[in-house]
């Protein structure tokens, strides 16, 4: 495990960079994570990654499809937001852990 | 001395057959490297083309007859006999389709717009379009061309490619 300082704090993350503890995340901390990434979060991104949350939160597995169908933002909309890998990204900009879907 | 990486970055997905799992074998790989931020092209050609023909893509089947790894609910052997019977092709596939939604596996045609939403290519196979009779209009609008096997070989150049033959 590592650790990361975000936002003043010291939050223990894994390997490849998740928040180990999801109750530790801040808005401010996922500004600081999408810098990493290079990524400016507008208000669009901030309803994605509160919805990604609510899901982890219900213990639900996060899939695209699911996204899709939140209303926020439509699936070509969603690359666009979280560009490259969106699933991954959007999780670990939301400090949850990696998905672990497929679909 | 050191060993070097080269992490995938293209897939090109070929798809031949018309069952369906042959065609969730295609969909799943290709939108799973989509997901992944990889470059991925899918070829559907001869029955494969089934999958992204209009008429045909909301009812791929599985095979009941001929299949040993078929199995009844509780996972009882399920006889090749038993298949013959009117409908039960339906009957099995339909039952695989409700479990698949449980777990939010999309229907095929879901599969091909989320594949193409996230910048995957959708291409079919010029020959078998002839033999089959098909013209681009009775394709799904998300395939983008209908393409020669030397078109679709030209793309699938590049050092971290790979041709998948599902």
């Amino acid at each position: 495990m590592a650790t990361k300082t975000y936002a003043g704090k010291t939050i223990e993350v894994t390997d490849e960079g998740y928040l180990v503890n999801a109750n530790e995340w801040s808005t401010e901390i996922a500004h600081e994570i999408a810098k990493e990434e290079g990524l400016t979060l507008s208000d669009k991104h901030l309803a994605v990654l509160n919805f990604i949350r609510e899901k982890h939160a219900k213990g639900e597995t996060l899939t695209i499809r699911a996204i899709s169908k939140s209303g926020i933002v439509d699936i070509k909309g969603f690359y666009e937001l979280f560009p490259g890998a969106p699933l991954k990204l959007a999780s670990k900009i939301a400090g949850i852990p990696k998905p672990s879907s497929c679909v | 001395m050191q060993k070097e990486e080269y992490p995938l970055k293209k897939v090109c997905i070929i798809c031949a057959k018309g069952t369906l799992e042959d065609v969730y074998a295609t969909l799943v790989l290709a939108n799973g490297a989509v997901m992944e931020g990889i470059e991925t092209k899918v070829f559907f050609t001869f029955f494969g083309l089934d999958a992204i023909t209009k008429k045909r893509m909301n009812s791929i089947h599985t095979a009941v007859v001929g299949n040993p790894a078929m199995r009844l609910p509780g996972n009882l052997p399920f006889p090749t006999l038993l298949g013959i019977l009117p409908g039960m092709e339906a009957l099995a596939s339909s039952m695989m389709k409700k479990e698949m939604e449980k777990l939010d596996i999309p229907t095929i045609p879901e599969f091909l717009e989320m594949i193409t939403a996230g910048g995957g290519e959708i291409y079919a196979c010029k020959l078998a379009m002839d033999m089959f009779k098909l013209k681009k209009e009775d394709l799904a609008d998300e395939v983008k061309d209908v393409l020669t096997v030397g078109d679709f070989y030209a793309m699938c150049g590049g050092q971290g490619t790979q041709i998948i033959f599902t």
